[in-house]
């Protein structure tokens, strides 16, 4: 377990709320909204990985993004190190910009096709620095190198490149300002699987040599699994698990996280073969009509009463582990064995 | 993408690619080279030339100088009433063809280019105003609907029966009219522009790398600048080249309906409108200024052409 108490929360997100309105009709008038984030909190420590993941969907990309006040959000804070910028007029988060970065999904969408590589990573030292064009130049140089991109490339347009090295592209322009966190919006997603480890090896060198933070957004659990040092789960705009990795990937608690392990693929044909999948039926319903009480219970294979009427209360199971599931709700203190557990309090719900 | 980015390693100006690329799309070479030559013809070729594009002789001069024809009509017409000192020939009063061509060249092309600017400053103005504000769009895009309803031709008439008094008295009589028309053919043919631009920029608001230059904390002007323009740069390009070729031809259908400048001073329109009445007799005269308008229009859509491939790095060095 992470000793929790010892390190600097750098990113505190408190019940961050991001909701997207639907105008329809002939007025246009506002007749609901997409529940896109909704009411959601977590701490990333400084100098950790905290993975984000969950199926398309979900709402992880605009949870990272709202992180960023990229939009402006609906309701809740989020605080980095130390400056709430939940609230704040984009005039003066302005000047804020330079901790907070972001590596993009598409890394051929993300560059202009119209900027040279070295205007592309320099631009955030426009906005932000005063350097001259030569210093800017270095620093571009420097960061190219840093990022593993050849020097001669700066006069380089982006459709020159392959999908990594734009990607290392994207990742110098968001090293430029020496950030301390940087959101990573499933930034190996549009990868194939050989580049994406070199990807993924980069931005871990370059957390270990510059001490970054990262909210590491994904899909792919097993990438998850190898970079992040904690891991929250979302579905259908809530976390319903946060747990170290160790923790998650070994003891799920909540039945979408199994479920969500169990579809893990296994290189192993004989673990692969007996592998028991929890297999969950439906779709994702619309985040603009949630079900009540529990997101999650038009799906679940573990759904209760309960769930369909009252929202779960997040708990922590045991030190830095929280899920919000009814199964736990009752009994805070969890014996291992969890399906034990689970079957017990399954009864002693049905019995009420 | 106009500054300076030189790496130590690799000093090249991005403008010699431009450049390069634009050599090698051949339309556009060549296309340039006639407008250019057009040009020095329009601006040079007066002081050159000996005869007065406005002197009507008179006397015996008149009936000697008046109907000549082009000098090559003597290949196949021996008798026919030709001068080398007139290669062109005369028109009905004795004026030089050459010399009217010429001078009214520089009137057509500058109110093309100066219209073309006034239009795509516009149009360009209010689609990207519209595209990028979500607050301003429906409002400007009606303004776009309602100038689009108007029907030009009739208006642009009444506007200048109305306002060439006023604008002769300030600016004289061939510097009125020409900033009225510059201006009623700028006013009247944004509007293509601004829904292209608009239509582009919408589409190039969502793209990934907008939002990234949001999370570096780029401004919106210089989000426009440095991020927008570039890219909508192609539709652009291609309305510039269709606007000039559309203002030449607006201010000739004006001349032609005699409605714009002073009928002794001469434009590419106002030549054909002279010349429209004898057109049997004198193919000629419509056949040099109407030739003059149609090359030059083309060669400034070639360049266009050119021009917006050359602009575009995905196209460059193919």
């Amino acid at each position: 377990m992470l000793d929790d108490t010892a390190r600097r929360k750098l990113v505190e997100v408190k019940n961050l709320k991001m909701h997207f309105p639907i105008y329809s009709g002939v007025l246009r008038s506002r007749t609901g909204e997409v529940k896109a984030v909704d009411d959601i909190s977590f701490d990333v420590f400084e100098g950790e990985t905290l993975g984000l993941v969950g199926e398309s969907g979900c709402g992880k990309s605009t949870c990272g993004r709202a992180v960023l006040r990229l939009y402006d959000i609906t309701e809740g804070t989020v605080t980095i190190d130390g400056i709430e910028i939940g609230t704040m007029d984009q005039q003066t988060l302005r000047g804020y910009r330079p901790m907070m970065q972001m590596v993009f999904q598409d890394p051929q969408a993300s560059l202009n096709p119209r900027m040279t590589v070295a205007r592309i990573i320099s631009e955030p030292l426009e906005e932000h620095t005063d350097l001259s064009d030569v210093d800017k130049l270095a620093r571009v140089h420097e960061l190219m190198d840093a990022v593993g991109l050849n020097r001669d490339f700066a006069n380089r347009y982006p459709h020159e490149f392959s999908g990594g090295q734009r990607q290392r592209i994207g990742i110098a322009r968001a090293l430029a300002l020496n950030p301390k966190f940087i959101v990573c919006d499933e930034p190996i997603a549009a990868l194939d699987v050989s580049i994406q480890a070199q990807v993924v090896n980069l931005l871990e060198e370059l957390q270990d040599k510059l001490g970054l933070t990262y909210l590491f957004i994904s899909h792919d659990l097993s990438m998850v699994r190898h970079i992040a040092d904690r891991v929250a789960v979302m579905y259908l705009g809530k976390v319903v698990e946060l747990a170290p990795r160790d923790a998650l990937y070994a003891t799920p608690k909540h039945p979408y996280t199994e479920a969500l392990l169990s579809a893990v693929p296994d290189p192993d044909p004989s673990v692969e073969n007996r592998k028991e999948r929890v297999i969950l039926t439906g779709d994702v319903p619309s985040p603009s009509n949630p079900p009540q009480g529990c997101n999650f219970c038009t799906r679940c294979p573990k759904v209760m009463e309960i769930c369909k009427t009252v929202d779960p209360t997040t708990v922590e199971l045991a030190p830095g582990h929280f899920t919000a599931c009814h199964l736990y709700t009752q009994t805070t203190t969890m014996t291992a064995d969890n399906t034990v557990a689970q079957e017990a309090q399954k009864s002693d719900q049905q019995g009420e | 993408m106009t500054d300076a980015t030189l790496s130590r390693e690799k000093p090249r100006n991005q403008w010699l690619d431009v450049w390069d690329q634009f050599r090698s799309h051949g339309g556009a070479f060549w296309g340039a080279i006639f407008f250019l030559l057009v040009i020095l013809s329009v601006l040079l070729g007066p002081l050159i030339y000996p005869h007065d594009p406005t002197l009507v002789p008179t006397g015996r001069d008149f009936i000697r100088l008046k109907d000549m024809r082009p000098i090559y009509t003597a290949l196949w017409d021996s008798g026919a009433k030709v001068s080398w000192a007139h290669p062109l020939g005369t028109d009905q009063i004795g004026r030089d063809t050459l010399a009217r061509m010429l001078s009214g060249g520089q009137v057509s092309i500058a109110v093309g280019l100066a219209a073309m600017a006034l239009s795509l400053f516009l149009g360009t103005l209010v689609g990207v105003t519209a595209g990028y504000f979500k607050r301003l769009d429906g409002i400007l895009m009606r303004l776009t609907d309602l100038f689009l309803a108007l029907p030009l031709l009739p208006l642009i008439l009444v506007a200048v029966l109305l306002f060439r008094e006023v604008l002769s008295a300030t600016f004289g009589p061939e510097g009125g009219i020409f900033v009225l028309i510059v201006v009623l053919i700028g006013f009247t043919s944004w509007m293509q522009t601004a829904r292209i631009v608009r239509g582009d920029v919408l589409a190039l608001k969502e793209r990934e790398f907008i939002l990234a230059a949001r999370s570096i904390g780029t401004p919106n002007r210089r989000m426009i600048l440095r991020h927008i323009l570039p890219n909508v740069l192609s539709p652009i390009m291609v309305s510039a080249t269709l606007g000039i070729a559309q203002a030449i031809i607006t201010e000739s259908a004006l001349s032609f309906l005699g409605f714009g400048f002073p009928p002794d001073f001469p434009t590419w329109g106002r030549l054909l409108f002279d010349a429209i009445d004898r057109m049997v007799l004198y193919p000629e005269r419509v056949l040099w200024p109407g030739l003059a308008i149609s090359f030059t229009v083309l060669s400034v859509n070639y360049i266009g052409d050119g021009l917006r491939d050359a602009l575009d790095p995905r196209i460059r060095g193919r």
